[in-house]
């Protein structure tokens, strides 16, 4: 038990300076631009662009820290959090790995499997796109053809559809209600699809719910 | 000085963010690899961990690239480069770049050329995704501390609670995809796509039971996505036909 605490707080220690260093890196890149051109920008100018954005993107934001950091664990969310594209690869990469190796998450060993496999996806994130510019001009013409547009379009209904099946069926008496939630609310509003960070926890408040309501009456 | 998204200082700049977004990969890596080693974990385990999570992340990270090409039109290379290597993602992005560029009158439909505006649009961009940064340091602890004491009160639900979570994420990405269904046949492209993608994980599952494949286990998820995502152009194409 020692050992365990003293790991995850080596993590903490370790993650909190690599992530205070990452913010103070992004926050540098625009001011290098500012400074390097002479170009400060219209203070109005960006807090008007900033309140247009910051509404629901803090709002989500601060829900994702919620939500995913008891997913992903203390390595992982440190990692997850500054490599970024959560709900679309790191979360479902992590969720996958943790359900093949057979390892809870919050344990030592779900730890561990969680951070490698956002640690390997980020690495590989980062090679692919930047290979990617690199040979741009030759490969542009192919990720670009409309014959492939169809495949982008739909990668999270692909990636959701087979995820789905893995934890649906595991759990399909704490997925349904949630599942037609939601469904529902689609069909009714569908231009809730930008809001679908928010609409995370209220699913997840559902499937909370109707979890603790059976596992009290000895249904789970 | 002419203003240029596309010039070497930027293409440095932006490299060097992204060498350090890099190195804490690699170190956080070899760090959950040590512990797992010390944990007398089952290293055949871990490889296929990052075998399987490698082959995975191929093709969202190629979605990714695409759109850092659709933000480059107006905001050339290094700085889509960036923001869709670090934090970030997609939606955000694009959405984030497009009200900054109107907030300053601006459009992303041409190339940017004021270096004003351009870093107007950078700051928006940065400033917009500040929370998780700032929260994971803050609360990651205490958010940890609150699901240990759920656990250690009842493990049992401990274990229920977070699958809770993870159904509620799933749910509501699932419902995403029902959203276009108003618009007509088209619209339930994404639906298919998601049944077609669902039908290959259950095979993959059949096969494994069938002859004891347990290796289509561990590659299950990245074949059903790679597998879903192909399947959505004929799809697409008989939907199409089928509109007329």
């Amino acid at each position: 038990m020692k050992q365990e605490l003293s790991y995850r707080d080596s993590v903490h220690k370790t993650g909190r300076i690599w992530m205070f260093s990452a913010l103070a890196l992004l926050l540098a890149v625009p001011a290098a631009i500012c400074v390097y051109y002479s170009a400060w920008p219209p203070v109005g100018g960006v807090l008007k662009g900033l309140l247009s954005v910051a509404p629901i993107f803090w709002t989500v934001g601060v829900i994702e820290v919620f939500t995913y950091v008891p997913m992903l664990g203390t390595g992982g969310s440190y990692l997850g959090f500054v490599t970024g594209n959560l709900a679309n690869l790191k979360v479902p990469c992590a969720l996958n790995s943790m359900d093949r190796a057979g390892v809870q998450p919050g344990t030592e060993e779900g730890e561990v499997i969680s951070t490698l496999a956002i640690a390997t996806s980020s690495i590989v994130t980062t090679l692919i796109i930047a290979l990617g510019v690199l040979l741009l001009s030759q490969i542009a013409p192919v990720l670009e053809s409309p014959v492939l547009q169809p495949a982008f379009e739909n990668i999270l209904p692909a990636l959701f559809g087979a995820l789905g099946v893995v934890f649906i069926s595991k759990d399909w008496k704490i997925a349904i209600a949630p599942l037609l939630f939601m469904i529902t609310l689609f069909l009714l509003v569908p231009s809730l699809g930008s809001a679908v960070g928010i609409l995370v926890p209220v699913g997840a408040l559902i499937a909370i719910g109707v979890a603790r309501v059976l596992y009290k009456k000895n249904l789970l | 000085m002419e203003f240029n998204p596309n010039n070497t200082f930027m293409y440095v700049v932006v490299a060097l963010v992204i060498a350090f977004v890099l190195l804490q990969s690699v170190v956080f890596f070899i760090k959950a690899w040590r512990r797992g080693k010390e944990l007398g974990m089952d290293m055949k385990a871990l490889k296929k961990t990052v075998g399987s999570s490698a082959l995975f992340t191929v093709a969202p990270a190629i979605a990714i690239l695409l759109g850092v090409i659709a933000l480059s039109n107006a905001l050339g290379f290094p700085l889509p480069w960036l923001r869709l290597s670090v934090i970030g993602s997609l939606t955000y992005e694009a959405t984030a770049a497009a009200a900054a560029a109107t907030a300053v009158g601006a459009s992303l439909s041409q190339r940017i050329t004021d270096p004003k505006i351009f870093s107007a649009i950078a700051w928006v961009m940065a400033l917009g995704i500040i929370p998780g940064l700032l929260l994971v340091p803050l609360l990651g602890k205490k958010i940890e501390k609150g699901i240990s004491s759920i656990k250690s009160k009842d493990s049992k639900w401990g274990q229920i609670f977070l699958s809770g979570l993870f159904l509620g994420m799933i749910s509501a990405f699932l419902g995403l995809v029902f959203a276009r269904v108003q618009e007509g046949l088209a619209g339930w492209i994404p639906v298919f796509v998601m049944l077609a993608s669902a039908v290959l994980m259950m095979t993959c599952g059949l096969i494994r039971k069938a002859f004891n494949a347990k290796w289509i286990e561990d590659y299950a998820l990245p074949i059903s996505l790679l597998g879903g995502m192909a399947l959505s152009i004929p799809i697409t194409t008989l939907v199409q036909s089928m509109i007329g």
